[in-house]
């Protein structure tokens, strides 16, 4: 046993918190008011190498694993959650999954742009039919000489608006449910590609949401993922690494709220004295203070677990459960410390409070981790359990 | 015992409700969107005499009492929590403090041009250093022969830059404190002095105003006092216990919509083969949820009815609101979480509940506040008096 942390997770670390403290944290507010996509600190990003940081030094990273790949999550989303989750889809569900399961030309082809964001990653499996039952997809993929022709409609695509590498999911067996899946490396330029409107968000209102059309979308057969049929495990995987990604982005906003109000609580004043000094307001810090430290540890081992290369896809799914639930539990604990200032928008509480929302949802519903979690729990009685 | 509702109750109900779906509902997201105060749509609510259910017929009212009044706060719950604030700060607390303290020529005067919604009211009670500590407000009034000259900020004051007649709470000796030093005026929007300041730009009810209030040099005339002198922190607590009931009772409206729509959704959305609804994890919510509407319909009902038969009630206004607040927040959430990815979606209206849902456990006393009138309230049973 040993907590603490090496040389250069530290220094991974207090580089991250700079740069989100310096960068990030000062454009959270415009980036949310004015629903800008945060393009400017992604370029800034990219000069620090943070937008391939998880890939090899040859496509232009710095092979960052999994315990720092969390840091990076946790203090971008801390200081800006919309950016925090641009860049986990780049680079999160995105790049890692081409990395993680793409060939060697693959590799060379897109890792290098999407490391200097010259192209921005986004990932779509989610369709209008196909939410927590994402073997449900309806997207298909014919193969048609040295090309596959996709068609169909996905939702709720993070990133959509401003990715040009797509990783998309299509039937390329339609009567095999879930191993009739494959996994395609989609550009923004193929012919019968389409993005649609821009989603109208409650919070995460810098983030660039669209649903995507593919109208006998031509993609070559080499930019096939893996196998035919082996989709929906890419997809699993990818989310396996993309939910301890989030996981880490609850710890850091939640965080993030946790100084917001107790900064608060000391500064305002009430009954002759600051609000701190009140006990319904100390069990609230105490009480979220406990719940981030659970799920700190949940989710550095989590980490810690996958960095080992074992087997860690309930740990994942409890991270991204525990987390989406508590994040929101602190934010709006957080917001009732500020009182009435918190529901105004001026205030750095209100922002978290909509942004945090998204979190028991995104990357499968705290339903589908708690499902995730249960069948890995019954499978080890011998019992296979269905959603 | 009997639980059922008179047929002048049940007539009022329908009547509310169609007004609440036929002119409320429509406007609902826009007035949120455009960030506007549907004026036109308040005095329809006028011309009905929804203005005025709770005030007696010879000021002006509809005379249906409390009971009455949160039919109507339950029904525009159920559609809009924006218009229901309006609503609620105009009769519930605006209007009320006038009901409560004001003698036969201010109820004439006042309370009769704004129980016919010919007039709107506002409360201002909080400034920026006094919200949960309402007796540490700084506007001064001071007197000056027939008149007393009003000075200080109120803040996020509901209704504030529509109102035409404010109920405002002043120090009048700062040497007394809350018992005895405060004094309740009625200020008229016209009188010199009065400006409207900073309009809040806030997370949800937006289709309702919250404005800053500043008062220089304002004369008011002594016959405005509002109940005794020095009182004027009864006179406001009144009110507020009698909007708190009603705020309960719109968000047991609120709640309602929340649950009927997360049914709606997890019977028609179709996952793994077959309407979510079918899952024991979603049937839970609504089981839960469902039951908790129960117990608060019950709470608010009982509780107007306290007030009807004059009955003490602080203590139950105080659960009403804390409760009721609690229960709509946990609705819209549960709502949305049925709704999933739709439901973050500013497409769909659950989004706008979710916001709205929220300023319910903070305005009118915070949730906390409300947990101290309570065990104020239990304790003082006890002979114990409690600090807050």
């Amino acid at each position: 046993m040993d907590f603490t942390l090496s040389e250069e997770h530290q220094m991974f670390r207090s580089m991250f918190r700079d740069f989100a403290q310096k960068e990030v944290a000062p454009l959270a507010q415009t980036t949310d008011h004015e629903e800008k996509p945060p393009l400017e600190i992604l370029k800034k990003m990219a000069e620090q190498g943070f937008l391939g940081a998880t890939f090899p030094e040859k496509y232009g990273g710095s092979e960052l694993d999994n315990l720092g790949y969390c840091f990076l999550m946790e203090e971008m989303a801390g200081a800006c959650m919309s950016t925090a989750l641009t860049l986990h889809v780049h680079l999160g569900l995105a790049g890692n999954t081409i990395l993680r399961e793409g060939t060697e030309a693959h590799k060379e082809k897109y890792l290098p742009d999407m490391a200097e964001g010259t192209k921005l990653g986004a990932f779509a499996l989610t369709e209008p039919e196909a939410g927590s039952d994402a073997a449900a997809i309806r997207t298909v993929a014919v193969k048609k000489g040295d090309e596959y022709i996709l068609t169909g409609n996905k939702l709720w695509v993070t990133n959509a608006g401003i990715a040009d590498i797509f990783i998309v999911f299509a039937k390329t067996d339609p009567q095999a449910g879930a191993r009739g899946i494959s996994a395609f490396i989609v550009e923004k330029s193929f012919p019968g590609f389409k993005v649609g409107r821009r989603e109208r968000l409650l919070g995460l209102r810098g983030v660039v949401c669209n649903p995507i059309y593919l109208e006998e979308c031509r993609v070559p057969a080499e930019n096939l993922l893996g196998q035919e049929g082996e989709g929906f495990k890419i997809a699993m995987r990818a989310l396996d690494y993309a939910r301890l990604g989030t996981a880490a982005m609850c710890l850091g906003l939640a965080e993030a709220a946790l100084r917001e109000g107790s900064r608060y609580a000391t500064e305002r004043s009430q009954f002759g004295g600051p609000i701190a000094l009140k006990q319904a307001i100390q069990n609230y810090v105490a009480e979220s203070a406990i719940k981030i430290e659970a799920l700190r540890h949940l989710v550095e081992y989590t980490a810690w677990l996958a960095d080992k290369g074992e087997r860690f896809t309930k740990e994942a799914a409890m991270a991204k459960a525990f987390g989406g639930e508590i994040v929101r539990w602190v934010a709006d604990r957080m917001l009732q410390v500020h009182g009435g200032y918190g529901y105004m928008r001026e205030y750095t509480i209100e922002r978290i409070y909509r942004d945090a929302r998204a979190l028991s949802i995104i990357e499968g519903t705290t339903e589908i981790q708690r499902f995730i979690v249960a069948s890995d729990i019954f499978s080890g009685y011998g019992l296979k359990i269905k959603p | 015992m009997d639980f059922s509702f008179s047929k002048e109750h049940q007539m009022l109900r329908r009547m509310a409700r169609e007004f609440a779906e036929r002119e409320v509902l429509p406007i609902a997201k826009a007035i949120d969107e455009e960030h506007r105060v549907p004026m036109d749509v308040v005095k329809k609510a006028a011309e009905l005499g929804l203005l005025g259910v709770p005030f007696p017929q010879k000021y002006g009212g509809m005379g249906a009492g409390e009971i009455g009044y949160c039919i109507v706060a339950e029904e525009l719950g159920k559609v809009s929590s924006s218009f229901a604030t309006i609503i609620g700060a105009h009769i519930g607390i605006g209007a009320m403090a006038i009901y409560l303290g004001g003698n036969e020529e201010q109820k004439k005067k006042y309370l009769t041009p704004l129980a016919r919604g010919e007039k709107i009211a506002a409360f201002a009670l909080t400034e920026a250093g006094a919200g949960s500590d309402a007796a540490a407000i700084k506007t001064r009034a001071v007197r000056d022969g027939n008149y007393f000259i009003l000075n200080g900020t109120k803040q996020f004051i509901t209704n504030g830059d529509i109102a035409d007649i404010i109920t405002v709470m002043a120090v009048t000796d700062p040497s007394l404190g809350p018992r005895g030093g405060i004094t309740a005026f009625i200020v008229e929007r016209e009188y010199p002095g009065v400006r409207i300041g900073k309009l809040e730009d806030k997370m949800g009810i937006r289709g309702s105003s919250t404005a800053e209030i500043i008062l220089e040099d304002v004369r008011v005339p002594k016959e405005n006092i509002l109940g005794p002198f020095g009182a004027g922190f009864i006179v406001f607590m009144q009110s507020l216990d009698m909007g708190r009931l009603t705020l309960g009772a719109a968000c047991l409206g609120g709640a309602q919509t929340a649950l009927r729509m997360a049914m709606e959704w997890a019977a028609m959305r179709e996952q793994f083969g077959e309407p979510i609804a079918h899952k024991q994890s979603i049937q839970w919510m609504i089981a839960e949820l469902a039951t908790e509407i129960e117990a608060l319909r019950s709470l608010v009902y009982r509780t107007a009815w306290l007030v009807d038969t004059r009955q003490p009630f602080t203590r139950y206004a105080a659960m009403c609101k804390m409760y009721g607040s609690e229960v709509a927040s946990k609705a819209v959430n549960i709502a949305l979480q049925i709704y999933g990815a739709m439901g973050y979606s500013r497409d769909f209206v659950v989004e706008l509940m979710y916001r709205d849902a929220k300023i319910a456990e903070i305005y009118e006393g915070t949730n906390e506040i409300q947990r101290i009138v309570i065990a104020e309230n239990l304790f003082r049973d006890f002979g114990v008096r409690i600090r807050p």
